[in-house]
């Protein structure tokens, strides 16, 4: 394959791109290993676990990271208004919620079990 | 669920854990953890200890009682919008994880051998234990009430269950123009907005079915705990003129047959009488001797949730003593950093050092209106205490749009904690 040295760059830059997505995935499973699978974990209250919501608010499993940390930093800047997730949003790091796109991006989707009430007592 | 014997015998063999995603991944780790209560802290660490310890290790859950009855949105039952059954679940859905339960109480904790004796009489030995008691009620303080009969007439309604049909019940066979008084103990207790939200649920109960009835609030605190604006407001706006709210109104004496308190200023009569009473650790966690806190709460690492005074026991959840709230989200956040700690302490590895989680508590207003109190959390190494992160906060005001996420809430803690 002849590549002109512009389209050779713009490959390489892709792959080099690529290569810092896979190491940044997988230096973000090594911390999961502390601090971030923890912290990732605290979202489940109203995310489910890993992030595969049972229904109500947004799945972050496998969510595109970038997306991710868009709607974050929105949340802290006010640009996009909620609830709920400014508050969170304000109280965490820019690093953390980098880690959290990272993590969550890397989740497989699942369903959530909920489990069933036992109903008429 | 299984019997002892049986259990016993499983004890010695090796789990059979169904293919889960996410254990497969998660580094093995050779031990036995037991822990004794199955709320929402304890559950928690079991299902947990389970993703990040990997399949070798032995997890063993000790839990009397067989059915798990959800604190959160208990409250609802006495406004009327949800029955208890709604709230109420058993544990098969950790039988995935390859969770062992034991459905017995425990008689003696032995921290120096690491094992805890069952009422049976068998022992139980551990590599870490894990204790998630919840709370306990001192009746010491209000001995009136330290029998099932008085507590029967005066429902303290603090553990979701019975207590809370009980209290709904009386409610529905109070007269129009009765008169419900609530106690509320000093801080700490379980869920600081919790009694507030019994007073809103109450009230929409009353405003339907007793429009002339009254509600009288007997607060031990100096104001209101929690959400202080956000509870005024509403009961001025949602139910006007039917809550009286009192400070500094600790009840001292209850004269359970006349359904009368005595605070240090006054005589309160009720037709329906609700006293929660002051609390500490639970009674498991008082039976190991980790209530080292006034004999009341339990001083722990917030790092690993170890306790001070007894080494390879963990607490977590209502009974631990910080200035976080007792919540259940709370409680699921602490088992975490906990079962994640022991996971690195049974690989040879240094925990976390710096632990950042985050607590999101909603309370109902009416059957629908419902507003936040929303926190991270943030491990101090100086203070080495959990410290509130910037950007927390209460809701500027009750609203559907919450009510929804709180109902969401309660299936997504539901989820992540029981399956």
């Amino acid at each position: 394959m002849l590549l002109k040295s512009g389209q050779r760059s713009a490959v390489s830059s892709r792959l080099f791109a690529s290569l810092l997505l896979l190491l940044l995935a997988t230096s973000a499973s090594a911390e999961a290993d502390g601090h971030l699978r923890v912290l990732a974990a605290s979202c489940a209250a109203c995310h489910g676990t890993n992030g595969n919501s049972a229904g109500g608010t947004p799945v972050l499993a496998g969510l595109d990271a970038a997306h991710f940390r868009l709607q974050m930093k929105a949340f802290r800047s006010g640009e996009r208004t909620s609830t709920v997730m400014h508050r969170h949003a304000k109280g965490l790091t820019e690093t953390e919620i980098e880690a959290l796109a990272a993590y969550f991006a890397a989740q497989p989707r699942m369903s959530a079990f909920p489990p069933k009430p036992l109903g008429k007592l | 669920m299984m019997q002892r014997r049986a259990f016993l015998k499983l004890l010695g063999a090796t789990a059979a854990i169904g293919s889960f995603p996410g254990i497969a991944r998660a580094a093995s780790v050779k031990g036995r953890v037991l822990i004794i209560g199955a709320g929402y802290a304890g559950a928690t660490a079991a299902k947990y200890l389970r993703l990040w310890g990997g399949e070798e290790l032995e997890i063993v859950l000790v839990e009397k009682s067989t059915t798990f009855v959800s604190c959160p949105l208990s409250n609802l039952v006495l406004g009327g919008s949800k029955q208890i059954g709604d709230l109420t679940f058993n544990f098969s859905g950790l039988d995935r994880y390859g969770i062992k339960r034991l459905h017995e109480e425990v008689a003696a904790i032995d921290a120096g051998q690491h094992k805890i004796r069952m009422e049976s009489g068998d022992d139980i030995p551990y590599d870490r234990l894990i204790i998630a008691p919840g709370i306990d009620f001192m009746w010491d303080k209000l001995t009136m009430l330290d029998n099932p009969a008085a507590q029967e007439a005066v429902p303290h309604a603090w553990k979701a269950g019975p207590q809370t049909v009980n209290l709904r019940k009386q409610l529905e066979a109070m007269a129009d123009g009765g008169v419900f008084v609530i106690g509320i103990p000093k801080a700490p207790y379980r869920c600081p907005p919790g009694p507030y939200e019994r007073v809103s649920q109450v009230a929409f109960y009353l405003k339907q079915a007793k429009p002339k009835s009254k509600i009288i609030v007997l607060d031990a605190n100096a104001e209101i705990v929690s959400k202080k604006g956000l509870f005024t407001k509403a009961w001025a706006e949602l139910y006007p003129g039917m809550v009286e709210y009192r400070p500094n109104s600790q009840i001292v004496e209850v004269d359970v047959g006349n359904r009368t308190v005595k605070t240090e200023f006054e005589s309160v009569r009720a037709d329906v009488l609700n006293v929660i009473p002051p609390q500490r650790a639970g009674k498991v966690a008082q039976l190991a001797g980790a209530a080292n806190i006034d004999q009341r709460w339990c001083e722990v690492d917030f790092l690993t949730y170890e306790s001070k005074v007894l080494p390879g026991v963990h607490i977590i959840g209502d009974s631990v003593a910080a200035a976080l709230p007792k919540s259940a989200h709370m409680a699921t956040s602490q088992a975490k950093v906990c079962a994640s700690a022991i996971v690195s302490l049974m690989q040879g590895d240094a925990p976390d050092p710096q632990p950042v989680f985050a607590n999101t508590c909603y309370s109902f207003v009416s059957d629908k209106l419902a507003m936040h109190v929303a926190n991270v959390y943030r491990y101090d190494p100086t203070k080495k205490i959990m410290l509130p992160a910037e950007g927390g906060g209460v809701s500027e005001m009750p609203s559907e749009q919450e009510g929804n996420y709180a109902q969401y809430w309660a299936k997504n803690i539901w989820s992540d904690v029981l399956t």
